[in-house]
């Protein structure tokens, strides 16, 4: 499994927000293991995706230079659920974005209807601030996670990866 | 110019959102880490709801500095701040209340640096920074 929770971008512009979809199926394991015999997307994947979402908004403003990890949540409320077959819909916009780091603000849709809204806040790390040494994490996490704004693409080719300038 | 007394309001508002508070928490004397238990993260979270918050710009450093002793000159010997490094403390954080650093003069345990940051320290900075 790859840690991929969110399938595709259907907006994107820089600097501003992102919009992302995440289908939900019956097919993935964690639906099963999160509560027997009611199938439900876990609510702290969710809370990743939006991450992701937003997580990549704040990277690809200053074009993936510095490494961005999620530092905390101040504020997130799950308002109802997703189930098989739902699409989730992430949005993302950014509200401050500084050399230390950044802030989304970010819901979570199924159609019309809201299932969660928060705010994220996001570190910029050096290597040598998390003690990683020589290793190089950009390639171990992040830089895996940006080719979703090169292979997430519906089925007609089309995708929101071609990043527009706000 | 906000009145001192309105800037405590929004900055009583701002912590409680970014710490999770009850209202009565935040008093002007509360240490942001001991007293109203912020993490280093929180910092950062408190200077966006801040900036947001006052319509203002806060540059890195200017209202929480980080690693005050990292270029060490003599700041700090054995654990413990020394006179320059009370001087130090007084330039780089002027909107410190003078209280707290007497009080951090009186045990001056390098540990003890991190109670200057106040809600009163907060409040001043911005008093000072919007009447400028």
């Amino acid at each position: 499994m790859r840690w991929f929770w969110i399938d595709r971008f259907v907006e994107f512009e820089s600097g501003s927000h992102a919009k992302a979809i995440k289908n939900v199926t019956l097919a993935e394991e964690h639906l099963h293991d999160h509560q027997p015999d009611f199938p439900v997307m876990p609510a702290s994947l969710i809370l990743e995706g939006l991450a992701q979402t937003g997580g990549l908004l704040l990277g690809e403003q200053r074009q993936f230079s510095r490494m961005v990890i999620l530092a905390k949540v101040p504020r997130m409320t799950f308002h109802g659920l997703a189930c098989p077959g739902d699409t989730l819909t992430y949005s993302a916009k950014l509200v401050d974005s500084r050399d230390e780091g950044g802030m989304v603000e970010v819901s979570a849709h199924v159609g019309d209807r809201l299932v969660a809204d928060g705010e994220i806040v996001f570190a910029h790390v050096d290597s040598e601030t998390i003690g990683a040494g020589n290793a190089d994490q950009m390639n171990c996490v992040f830089t895996l996670l940006r080719g979703v704004l090169d292979v997430g693409k519906a089925g007609d080719g089309s995708s929101a990866g071609a990043v527009s300038q706000g | 110019m906000p009145s001192r007394d309105k800037i405590f309001e929004k900055v009583k508002e701002t912590l409680v959102d970014a710490l999770g508070l009850d209202d009565d928490e935040v008093t002007p004397s509360a240490r942001l880490k001991a007293d109203l238990g912020a993490e280093s993260i929180d910092f950062l979270d408190i200077v966006f709801r801040l900036e947001k918050n006052f319509s203002t710009k806060i540059p890195r450093n200017e209202l929480f500095p980080e690693s005050l002793f990292t270029s060490d000159a003599g700041f700090a010997e054995n654990g413990r701040v020394t006179e320059k490094g009370l001087a130090e403390l007084r330039t780089r954080l002027p909107h410190a209340d003078k209280e707290t650093i007497d009080k951090l003069a009186q045990d001056p345990r390098v540990e003890n640096v991190e109670d200057l940051f106040t809600v009163s320290m907060v409040v001043n900075f911005l008093t000072s920074k919007l009447g400028s």
